[in-house]
């Protein structure tokens, strides 16, 4: 966090809480599509889009920060993001209630998370901005992902001999 | 992106010529005194070493060059292919190798090979260091004879950076001549192509006998070109300007443009990725015609119709011809194991003949790539294990050359690959014996034949006494298992005791594009492989009330365990009525899935699971459906394997 340029971010809405995802990243925005359920996949990433051809997994940061899912509304739409996995490129689909602007954080701007009195995972968090007078979670999608990946397969494997 | 270094593509096509100079050495083991086989292997030696040199590759070009002038003796008749001539040329040929993957570092042992070489070159001959070509004229001055030749240059030779002036300078160097252009061919201005040479040379050449020394320096033209070479009589006096030479006695030396060798070029090298790219765009092109065809289907309008019927027909032919570019021949992968067998051969001192057949079979290439280490575990092991030492197999009555086969084949839908041996064949009993010391059955346990076989594909089983530098540790033949099961392949062993073993994998034609099956379970809709289904059941009424006892069909007299889908997915809500059941079948197994309907049959673009999903087993990919939503595609060997152990967990249970 010590770049001294500002980071140019997408602000989304999960629950009441302002987000920001590194604009760069930031592949397309669509409105809500289809999404095929994947049995024994974690909550996380519970399911699969169709972007232009392309068979996506759409992750809920809301389960990894403990938020309540509600219906989608009108709002509701899907951010798809390229990032780094254990260094391999993907693609992804996140999952907003509302998505806002694109913003420029002062990276002046942007604390590191506190250790203590935060209601989720501290290494969820890559820093928290400020704008207005409000605070912007900046969350650290690569180690969220890469828990999910290091997860998914044995939980599923395990629900799976339960369920045969 | 276009540009490529030009180092790279150089190794690149040393990498073909290396593997065809490879291919060229091993048939002539078999073949020693075939010239043609010889001259193309000069060929590719003398095209690495120049383009070696055009590229900086330095020591590859002095290697080769030493190399070559070894060779060419053998080309001159002086010195016999023999086996040991033709194992220090591999091991030269690895040199090459090695020099042009890591050109920085110094490699050492080029020179000891070099000397094996010359020591192997004159083994048969009384003169001491080969020279590099019958340059300079040393023939006394008597036995010299005047020679006609004439010769007209390939239409493309000027394209190809042929330079005639250096061709002249060349055969200036055989002996004392004279040279003079025919113009005679050359068309009026009008229609002349600069870039065709159309004059035609006569030359005099006073030698001994240029014939060998014309050859080289025609070495890769000769195949297209037109040449003549003519004795004139000794005192005739040098004539003027002839178009067609008339000497006494005319004695073609050079027989006929070799009947066309290979095809003028007509294929290109097109990077692999964007092979795939296109196979995507492909993919996706027909996902989006399946969409409008169900569009069309809806309305009524005729000319929308028409056109989702015409776009239908192009881009199923796009697709099939799409697909056919990525077919590679199988025996692209076949020639790199007669280097494999060669070398075993030599280390385990068993005399083996290779036998490859079906190498124009045509796989996609990714599925070629993926077999290339299961086959090498299955001829390690047929060469190993398989085939007895030359004694044994002299006591059992069979010749001391023991045969290895590889073979491919198409069958329906799938192609056969297979590999087989003559040798002791599987030993049942001792295999038995083997997996009961590893637990893997008990004593009690009846299996079929089959079965018995397939306990070899488990992990850590050999059984083999002694552990070879080659196999016997019991890793391979799983990873065999699961790469074929990977391809969705499956794979089969059968053994005659006495005459030889067969391990046979069955593969489809492609990975990318497959026939599938759309059932529905609940909400979610899934396509099952089309080339697993046996048959669709109707779920007995009564079925429901044994729900928690035993969970069988009775499929014309066989039992068949199946699982309900709805409770493998969780799928929330009750069972719908008239439920159906997929038979699928795996290998030796079958089971049968229960579905809510079964919607009907598809074209299925493969998707890869993110490695997000990759953990669940129950799944092999996904695919875009027509509406434009996902769909996974179930893993039936993996269905079927749980299926098998829900049966054996009933039996278990029953039994206790």
């Amino acid at each position: 966090m010590t770049a001294a340029a500002p980071m140019t971010a997408l602000t989304i809405r999960l629950e009441d809480e302002l987000f920001a995802v590194e604009a760069s990243k930031v592949r397309e925005i669509l409105d809500l599509v289809p999404v095929t359920e994947v049995p024994h996949a974690s909550p996380f990433v519970s399911g699969l889009i169709n972007v232009r051809g392309r068979v996506v997994p759409l992750a809920d940061l809301r389960v990894m920060f403990g938020m309540a899912q509600p219906e989608p509304d009108e709002d509701t739409r899907i951010v798809v993001m390229e990032f780094d996995l254990d260094g391999e490129p993907m693609i992804a689909g996140i999952l907003a209630d509302k998505v806002h602007d694109v913003t420029d954080i002062e990276s002046a701007s942007i604390e590191e998370a506190p250790k203590v009195g935060m209601r989720w995972r501290p290494e969820f968090v890559r820093g928290i901005g400020k704008r207005n007078g409000g605070f912007i979670i900046i969350p650290d999608l690569g180690r969220i992902f890469e828990t999910q990946g290091g997860r998914s397969a044995p939980a599923a494997a395990s629900e799976e001999r339960s369920a045969s | 992106m276009n540009i490529a270094d030009p180092t790279e593509t150089f190794r690149q096509e040393a990498r073909e010529l290396l593997d065809q100079l490879e291919a060229g050495l091993l048939d002539l083991e078999q073949d020693p005194s075939n010239s043609s086989l010889i001259n193309s292997t000069f060929r590719a030696l003398h095209t690495i070493k120049g383009s070696g040199a055009m590229f900086g590759f330095t020591a590859v070009a002095e290697f080769v060059h030493e190399f070559e002038t070894a060779f060419d003796r053998v080309r001159k008749g002086q010195s016999q292919a023999n086996t040991a001539l033709i194992g220090i040329a591999l091991d030269a040929k690895d040199h090459i190798h090695r020099l042009i993957e890591t050109p920085e570092a110094h490699i050492a042992g080029g020179a000891e090979i070099l000397a094996a070489l010359r020591i192997v070159v004159d083994g048969g001959t009384p003169a001491p260091a080969a020279k590099p070509a019958p340059a300079k004229s040393e023939q006394p001055a008597s036995a010299a004879k005047t020679w006609r030749l004439v010769f007209f240059l390939p239409a493309d030779a000027l394209i190809y950076g042929t330079n005639p002036l250096l061709l002249l300078e060349e055969l200036a160097q055989i002996g004392p001549c004279t040279i003079t252009a025919l113009t005679d061919r050359v068309p009026v201005l009008e229609s002349l192509d600069p870039e065709v040479p159309h004059i035609g040379w006569q030359v005099d050449i006073v030698a001994d006998d240029p014939a060998a020394a014309i050859d080289d320096v025609f070495l890769f033209l000769r195949d297209n070109m037109e040449l003549k070479l003519t004795e004139l009589a000794t005192d005739e006096p040098i004539v003027e300007v002839a178009p067609e030479p008339v000497a006494p006695q005319p004695r073609p030396l050079i027989e006929k443009p070799e009947a066309i060798e290979r095809p003028a070029a007509t294929s290109l090298r097109v990077p692999a990725e964007r092979l795939d790219e296109l196979m995507d765009r492909v993919g996706e092109l027909v996902i989006a015609q399946a969409r409008l065809s169900q569009i069309a289907a809806l309305s009524s309008d005729t000319a929308l119709k028409t056109i989702a019927e015409e776009l239908e027909r192009l881009s199923s032919g796009l697709r099939d011809t799409t697909m056919g570019i990525r077919m590679v021949p199988i025996g692209t992968l076949f020639s790199r194991f007669r280097r494999l067998v060669h070398d075993l051969s030599a280390e385990l001192g068993k005399p083996i003949e290779f036998i490859t057949t079906g190498e124009d079979t045509e796989l996609d290439k990714t599925m070629i790539e993926r077999l290339a280490d299961p086959l090498v575990h299955l001829i390690r092991n047929a060469v190993d294990h398989g085939l007895e030492s030359a004694d044994r197999r002299a006591a059992a009555g069979k010749s001391a050359k023991g045969t290895v086969r590889l073979s491919a084949v198409y069958s329906g839908a799938e192609v056969a690959i297979s590999v087989s041996d003559d040798g002791a064949g599987l030993d049942t009993a001792r295999i038995r014996a083997k997996a009961e010391e590893n637990g893997l059955i008990t004593a009690d346990t009846k299996l079929t034949e089959q079965e018995l076989y397939q306990l070899i594909f488990a992990p850590g089983f050999s059984t083999a006494k002694e552990v070879t530098s080659l196999s016997g540790r019991g890793v391979g033949m799983d990873v065999v298992k699961r790469t074929i099961d990977g391809l969705r392949g499956t794979i089969e062993l059968s053994t005659v005791p006495g005459q030889g073993t067969t391990a046979t994998l069955r593969l489809p034609l492609t990975l990318a594009i497959i026939d599938g099956m759309l059932v529905r379970v609940g909400k979610g809709r899934y396509t099952i492989p089309l080339a697993a289904v046996e048959e669709c059941v109707e779920l007995p009424e009564n079925a429901a009330a044994h729900a928690r006892g035993r969970n069988f069909l009775d499929i014309r007299g066989s039992l068949v365990p199946y699982l309900r889908l709805r409770e493998v997915f969780a799928t929330p809500g009750p069972a719908e009525l008239h439920q159906k059941v997929v038979i699928v079948s795996s290998g030796e197994g079958r089971v049968g899935l229960v579905v809510d309907q079964i919607i009907g049959n598809n074209q299925t673009v493969i998707k890869q699971l993110s490695r997000l999903h990759s953990g669940i087993k129950s799944f092999s990919g996904a695919t875009i459906l027509g509406d434009g939503t996902v769909a996974l595609i179930l893993d039936t060997a993996h269905l079927v394997a749980s299926g098998q152990s829900y049966v054996d967990r009933t039996i278990e249970g029953k039994a206790a």
